[in-house]
Order: C-alpha cells, then sequence, then structure tokens
C-alpha cells in the first residue's frame, strides 16, 4: 500500500473511527462523507466498540503475496456489538477455532509485513475470545 | 501521592516448549530445563511485535487508569526489539490509542532494563508536575542465535503502566539505579543476534548491579527484606532472579508471585514489569512491593510501591497475568517457530 493512503486510513484503521450521520444517525464504516440513507453530508466522527461476533468465515489457503507468511488465516465478517459490520482477518485462530456466532475482539496487529525498506503497515484484526 | 494509575500486561498466545529446541539441536532438554528452571518461552504470532504488544498492554493500562488518553503527555517505549530502526515505535502507539498529538514521545533502550527506563522517566514527569499522566512501556520480541542458550529464554511480552497523582493503585516510594560499563552482552549495528559473554553475564553484570542496586534503595528507604509482600528480580532465566532474591534475604513466598519466567521466557525489557504486573494482580492494599530491573551493558533500576486502597477495583478490569499465561496457548514446533521469528531467508515477494 502506498504511504498516503495508509496515513489518510489511519483513523479507521487504528482507532475504528466512523462516520455517523447527524441527520439520521446511520453509521458508516469506512467513513464517507454522503449518507448512504439520507444524503446527509454532516458526519460525527465516533469510535465503534471492539466487540463483536463472527457472521461468517472462511479459510485462505491461497492469499496474496504479501500475506503469504500468515496462511492458512480466516477472513470473516464480523457484527459489532452496535451492528456495524466489517471484514478483518482472524489472527492466531487455528481454522476449526472460528465459527459462524464466534465470540470476538478488535486488535491492534501488524497487517502485512512486506519488504524491509517499506512501512509496516498496523490495523485491526479480529481476535477470538476465550470461549 | 505519585505513582500508577493503571497497569496493564500482553502475554502472546504462541509458546514453545525447552524439549523442541533442545531436540532440534541435540542438546539435552532436562539439563537445559534444570539449567534454567524453565519449560517453555512465549512467541510473538507472525502479526506481532513490539509496537502491537506494547498497544495491547498499555490499552489496558488506560482502562485500569479509567482515564481520557488525551491527558496522557508523554510515551516512552523501553525495547531492544523495536521494529524500525528510524521511526519510534511510539508514534504509532499513540496514535492506535488516541493519545496526542499533544504528547512526548521516545523510544528507550537499555537490553532488558530499557521498559523500567521508560516508567522512571513517566514517572518523574507526573512527580514534577509537568504534565497529569505518563505512560512508561517495556515490550520486547527478543531473538537468540539458533542453538545458543539465549534461544531457550528470548521470548516476547510487554507491560505498560500510566503514571499519575490523581486515582493511584500502586504509590512509588522511593526509586535508585546503579549503572556502570560492563560489557556482558551487546549486538552492534548491523549484527541480527546478540553476542553474550558467556559466564561473565552472571557475576560481574547481573548479580552486582541487580544485588547493587536493591541494597542501594533498601539503604535509601530504610527498609528490610520483611518489610515486602512481593520482590520481582529481573528475570534472564529462572535461577538468577531466585539467587538474587535469597542473597538479599527474600524468602520463596515473596519471590514466587512475579516469578512468570518459567512459563513466560525473558521478555527482556518486558520482564520485570511483567512481574510487577503479576504482583499487582494480586496485591492487596498496604502491601509494599520491590521491583529490580536489570540491563546488560549494564544498569539496574529499582522501585519501592505500595499498594493503595483503590488497586482491588482495577484488578478484574483487564486479564491478569496469570490467567494469560494459563489460557489458551498454542504450542509451535521447532519448524513452525523458526518461520514465525522470521529465522528462514525467504525470497522478496
Ligand atoms: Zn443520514
Amino acid at each position: 500500500m502506498i504511504t498516503p493512503r495508509y496515513h489518510r486510513e489511519i483513523p479507521q484503521r487504528y482507532r475504528l473511527e466512523a462516520g455517523k450521520c447527524t441527520a439520521c444517525g446511520e453509521i458508516h464504516f469506512p467513513p464517507r462523507a454522503v449518507c448512504r440513507k439520507c444524503a446527509g453530508r454532516e458526519m460525527e466522527t465516533i469510535a465503534l466498540p471492539r466487540r463483536g461476533k463472527v457472521l461468517t468465515h472462511t479459510t485462505v489457503w491461497i492469499p496474496p503475496a504479501q500475506f503469504e507468511e500468515q496462511k492458512p488465516y480466516v477472513n470473516a465478517v464480523v457484527e459489532l456489538e452496535n451492528g456495524v459490520k466489517l471484514t478483518c482477518m482472524v489472527c492466531e485462530a487455528p481454522p476449526d477455532e472460528v465459527t459462524i456466532g464466534t465470540e470476538v475482539e478488535l486488535v491492534f496487529r501488524r497487517l502485512q509485513h512486506g519488504p524491509a525498506w517499506e512501512v509496516i503497515q498496523y490495523g485491526y484484526k479480529a481476535r477470538v475470545i476465550k470461549a | 501521592m505519585h505513582g500508577i494509575v493503571g497497569y496493564g500486561a500482553y502475554v502472546p498466545r504462541f509458546r514453545i516448549k525447552a524439549e523442541q529446541i533442545a531436540n532440534q539441536w541435540g542438546a539435552d532438554a532436562d539439563a537445559f530445563k534444570k539449567g534454567l528452571l524453565l519449560e517453555e518461552k512465549t512467541v510473538p504470532g507472525p502479526d506481532e511485535d513490539t509496537i502491537t504488544i506494547s498497544v495491547a498492554a498499555a490499552r489496558d493500562a488506560v482502562t485500569r487508569a479509567g482515564i481520557d488518553p488525551q491527558l496522557i503527555g508523554a510515551c516512552y517505549i523501553g525495547s531492544e526489539s523495536h521494529p524500525y530502526a528510524v521511526k519510534p515505535s511510539g508514534t504509532v502507539l499513540i496514535d492506535a490509542l488516541g493519545i496526542g498529538p499533544d504528547c512526548h514521545v521516545a523510544d528507550f533502550e537499555f537490553a532488558c532494563k530499557a521498559g523500567t527506563e521508560a516508567m522512571y522517566v513517566a514517572y518523574s514527569h507526573v512527580k514534577s508536575g509537568e504534565m497529569p499522566y505518563a505512560l512508561g512501556i517495556g515490550a520486547d520480541t527478543s531473538q537468540g542465535a539458533p542453538g545458543d542458550a539465549l534461544e531457550y529464554t528470548a521470548s516476547a511480552g510487554g507491560s505498560a503502566f500510566v503514571m499519575g497523582s490523581e486515582g493511584v493503585v500502586a504509590e512509588i516510594l522511593h526509586t535508585y539505579s546503579f549503572t556502570s560499563d560492563t560489557p556482558d552482552f551487546w549486538r552492534r549495528e548491523g549484527e541480527f543476534y546478540p553476542r553474550h559473554a558467556g559466564r561473565f553475564t552472571g557475576e560481574p553484570a547481573y548479580f552486582h548491579h541487580v544485588l547493587s542496586s536493591c541494597q542501594g534503595i533498601l539503604d535509601r528507604s530504610g527498609m528490610k527484606p520483611e518489610d515486602f509482600r512481593y520482590a520481582v528480580f529481573h528475570m534472564p532465566n529462572g535461577k538468577f532472579p531466585l539467587r538474587a532474591g535469597k542473597t538479599m534475604g527474600f524468602t520463596k513466598e515473596q519471590l514466587e508471585q512475579g516469578w512468570v519466567v518459567n512459563l513466560m521466557g525473558n521478555t527482556y525489557s518486558g520482564s520485570s514489569p511483567t512481574g510487577l504486573a503479576a504482583c499487582l494482580d494480586e496485591a492487596k492494599p498496604g502491601d509494599n512491593i520491590l521491583i529490580t530491573s536489570f540491563g546488560s551493558g549494564a544498569g539496574s533500576d529499582s522501585f519501592i510501591l505500595r499498594a493503595t486502597d483503590r488497586l482491588p477495583e482495577v484488578q478484574g478490569l483487564a486479564p491478569k497475568v496469570r490467567d494469560q499465561l494459563a489460557d489458551r496457548r498454542i504450542h509451535l514446533d521447532y519448524g513452525k517457530y523458526v518461520a514465525y521469528r522470521g529465522k528462514i531467508r525467504m525470497n522478496e515477494v
């Protein structure tokens, strides 16, 4: 990922900052300029809750090159406590540990290491909460 | 009153047993386990490093402190495994936790005692009244050369401490440091693994500095070993801290709560701070705690702390050290371990 884009996305990738429409209350993650529900243009910045559960998941055995060292890994759609859904990697979990309904929390991890001359990219991943 | 207002510790989920390493290199596993008093050590996941460990520990420290992160005026991470040679780990951490940009940030290095350095400077800021809160962190993902004795111990983890004057959970009563030029362990720029001076790392390095620092703070405080509920000494292996503690006159009961090395390994800058966190998990109001770190090169920092009435209110707000050591472990074989630790040379993608 190019550095300017990485830097621009830090608020959402590091701190889960979302845009909440001041007119209708719809929450957008990642944030957007115009509300998809009411076309309102005024957004309040809120931080998403870090806990949620897995809605659906898949195991990646043949990843893009930059994720090679982490395979196999689980990608999941996670529904957070406030109903917002997002897609992310599930870290440190053997594939059989993740199923629909698995409770997770979003934690701060290295997304991809990349070659040694590039910026290291960090962001959120889901981590299974002990059953 | 000045001291710790919130603390947090992070233990990675992955482990490797001493047997795995011994079997790989044709060494006697029982001899190593007995010699080092160590069963297994933590291993960072492929997506973990000093920054992610620091963020996890500091998030829990801020939760226990119950403060607005914007009030934190300084952030220091002590480590010998900062992911970047040039770009401070703390810059990533403050943005992850919503601290700053009104914040003083620096990375510290001093082999295994960089964490207590960070704690000392953070504490000094709040004591001087310069700022309401400051964050001091010790974290590492250290490497030992394959087959070296260090490979059995060098592990990953860290602890974070929010220092402040309001809502103190452990008051810092005394501090003391003892430092000299003692070349027991080093790594020059461009070298991948550190070197150590074998047995020279014991008496003139670890024991001389740890015992002198501990004696120094006892002399200054006028306190005696029996005045303490817990004592923590830097844990390069299982044996050294127990021997140091015994030499100073501490009992097994005082030493065992903070002695996490047998299940965790040597977390370098995170070692004695994580021992302290394990003691704070269980301490009762009025309990005195002594901690002495050690960093090769060489030096020791000592702190005397006293738990306050607020400590029991925050102990349960985040995961405890010994729960993290016991829960959800995934044991790796040696092959997986070297892959996770980046010890295999791969083609660049
Ligand atoms: Zn709207």
